[in-house]
């Protein structure tokens, strides 16, 4: 029995180390890749050949060593401009999860907390807004407020709050009524320590995961504005209004196709991170791993 | 003993009990009462949306009168004062909220700015061509990624797993609108293997209109050729929008797969020696449906968002491509028609969505 046990324990452990989320190839991977991409946005200057908005070269030049990624139709440097395009998305995408977290976690938290009418008011809130589809209701917000990068961020910022709400509504529920909230309670803490104080630990990790995971989609949605011309406008260098700058051009592949890849390789490492930070947090899928 | 569930030999068939009726009756009210909460809180969404769209209108800085009269009768004070007054732009912001409520009740949206036609009538011409689209992703995206998302349950962590893995997280992390290019590049301006945008050939009439949908009128009126010629307009924008959902679906089957595969009535149905095939389709698939249809409801929803990027490449003459008119053309009667008309469908989904739970998974019902 005992050996059974002990073996048990072993196998625990050593399953436990395997699973580690630092510890799988796909984890590493997406984290090696964004902080390139980190690196790549801090010293894009000097990293980058050319002047990313300089039209300085001859239109419509093919990849080849003298423009690694060819130029476009202005004749600007594709490669410098999708160096200097990570300088856009790179800190706009982490600004708006935050925001988005910040704003969606507070709500969704004094919801969760003080429940009745400011629950009710703040979760239909969040239903209204996920009755909309993410970009047809950017879109919508960005087109009132007036298509520019600022009110992209802003739009996106509204339709991505409800999830961080909703999230943390739900643990706050689950950890109100455990002990240490109700002895911190009977010891006289207001509603708001008990949640900044008491609670916020516990939610900490799954909203973070989340965050993670939800960095790629913000990028995704931000640069879809943008590629619609609902974001950044002419002449700065933002990856999806490159990728739509190429589209008028489609038969010169590379003007749209490095600013794609750019996208598709920061948005996939931030979710082999994401993905793998979930596997390791997320009990259902855990348990599943376990059996 | 199940309620509603007759035990055999006791109840003569064809002549159910009292015991039975009454459950089936309790049944049938619960249904009815469930479904009725389910459409009243859709209905008050979909109030709530028409406020969103409302307040939306009024977040423009630029002048209705200005933007619907145009530039010779804007500088005529009584022309302005008269479109005002007919809009109900002089009253309170309430009372032009009912104003517009009413107008919505009525069936009108306004009229487009860029079309001058009713967007009721731009709507309903566009909608057909999106749903066709978006129908036809979310078919191929449901049967990829429910059998890959099996397939990487079961081959859980070795290498068709790994590679289902990252071919998934591909899929959900591709911008739309940049495979749609590529693809637009490779598969028609290179390899000229489809059409290059549109539903149909330029010249070529569509069938008789029933559904709107191409495909189906097509087919109903014995069109096969002109049923060949849509289906060859639609398999590139359809796959390329289904890159997406496959990702999402394929991920989503293979989390439920594997929970349900750790219970004890899979262990049972094996030791009983059922076919691995069988115990997958009977026993591990249908209770993972449930998590797998909510998924797909929401995947539906990412659906008609990537209609407008995807629509916008393949000049697919759906409410993607007029949305994003509208929203460059700041038209906004138009925009908030189909922000309106999607979020209602999205809503309708929702619904739709959990009544299909009631129907596979029997306990939710009563819940």
């Amino acid at each position: 029995m005992t050996a059974v046990l002990a073996d048990r324990a072993a196998r625990r452990a050593e399953r436990s180390a395997a699973r580690s989320p630092w510890r799988q190839p796909l984890a590493v991977i997406g984290l090696a890749v964004v902080l390139a991409w980190l690196v790549v946005a801090i010293f894009a200057p000097l990293l980058a050949p050319q002047d990313p908005i300089a039209q300085q070269n001859p239109l419509f030049v093919h990849p080849g060593a003298q423009h690694w990624f060819g130029t476009d139709e202005l004749g600007r440097d594709v490669l410098s401009r999708v160096l200097y395009g990570a300088r856009i998305s790179m800190p706009l995408a982490a600004l708006l999860v935050t925001a988005s977290m910040i704003i969606g976690g507070v709500l969704g938290g004094i919801a969760g907390l003080l429940g009745g009418k400011v629950d009710a008011i703040v979760m239909r809130l969040a239903d209204l807004v996920f009755a909309f589809p993410g970009i047809i209701l950017a879109m919508a917000v960005t087109a009132a407020l007036g298509p520019q990068l600022r009110n992209a961020v802003i739009a996106v910022v509204v339709v991505s709050w409800p999830a961080y709400a909703r999230l943390v509504r739900g643990l706050v529920l689950s950890a109100r009524t455990s002990h240490y909230v109700l002895s911190s309670r009977l010891l006289g803490a207001s509603s708001l320590r008990t949640l900044f104080v008491d609670i916020r630990p516990n939610v900490a990790g799954p909203v973070l995961v989340m965050a993670a995971l939800d960095m790629g989609n913000a990028i995704l949605l931000l640069s879809g504005l943008s590629f619609l011309g609902l974001g950044a406008q002419p002449p700065t260098a933002e990856w999806g209004a490159m990728v739509a700058a190429g589209a008028v051009n489609f038969d010169k592949w590379w003007i749209s196709l490095f600013p794609g890849l750019a996208i598709l390789t920061v948005v996939l490492a931030f979710n082999f991170v994401g993905d793998t930070l979930r596997d390791a947090l997320d009990p259902r899928t855990a348990r599943a791993i376990r059996t | 003993m199940t309620p509603g569930v007759a035990e055999p030999g006791i109840v003569p068939a064809g002549d159910p009990g009292p015991a039975e009726v009454t459950a089936d009756r309790g049944r049938h009210a619960d249904l009815v009462r469930f479904l009725g909460r389910r459409v009243g809180i859709g209905a008050i969404l979909v109030v709530g949306t028409t406020l969103v769209a409302f307040l939306l209108t009024q977040l423009v800085p630029g002048d209705p009168a200005a933007a619907n009269l145009g530039q010779r009768a804007i500088s005529d004070p009584a022309a302005v004062q008269a479109f005002r007054q007919q809009n109900g732009l002089d009253k309170p912001l309430p009372v032009q909220y009912a104003i517009y409520l009413g107008h919505l009740l009525r069936g009108n949206l306004g009229t487009s700015q860029q079309s001058h036609r009713p967007v009721s009538t731009d709507l309903s011409e566009y909608v057909p061509a999106t749903v066709e689209l978006a129908l036809f992703a979310i078919v191929i995206s449901l049967l990829l990624g429910v059998v890959f998302g099996v397939l990487a349950a079961v081959t859980r962590d070795r290498w068709p797993d790994q590679v289902l893995r990252v071919v998934s997280l591909a899929g959900v992390s591709m911008p739309t609108f940049w495979i749609a290019l590529v693809a637009f590049y490779v598969v028609f301006f290179k390899l000229g293997w489809v059409p290059g945008g549109g539903r149909l050939e330029p010249g070529q009439a569509p069938p008789g209109h029933i559904t709107g949908l191409y495909t189906v009128d097509a087919a109903l009126h014995g069109q096969w050729d002109l049923l060949g010629s849509v289906l060859q307009h639609l398999v590139l924008p359809g796959l390329v929008l289904a890159v997406y959902t496959i990702g999402m679906l394929l991920r989503f089957t293979r989390a439920s797969v594997l929970e349900v595969l750790g219970n004890d009535y899979v262990r049972a149905a094996r030791a009983k020696g059922l076919p691995e095939w069988l115990v997958i389709r009977r026993h591990v698939l249908r209770p993972a449906l449930v998590g797998i249809i909510t998924v797909a409801g929401v995947a539906f929803g990412s659906l008609l968002s990537g209609t407008v990027l995807v629509e916008n490449i393949y000049s697919w003459p759906g409410i993607g491509q007029y949305a994003f008119r509208s929203a460059t053309n700041l038209d906004l009667p138009a925009i908030m028609g189909v922000s309106l008309v999607v979020a209602i469908v999205y809503i309708a989904l929702n619904i739709a969505v959990d009544v299909l739970y009631g129907v596979i998974d029997p306990r939710i019902r009563l819940s």
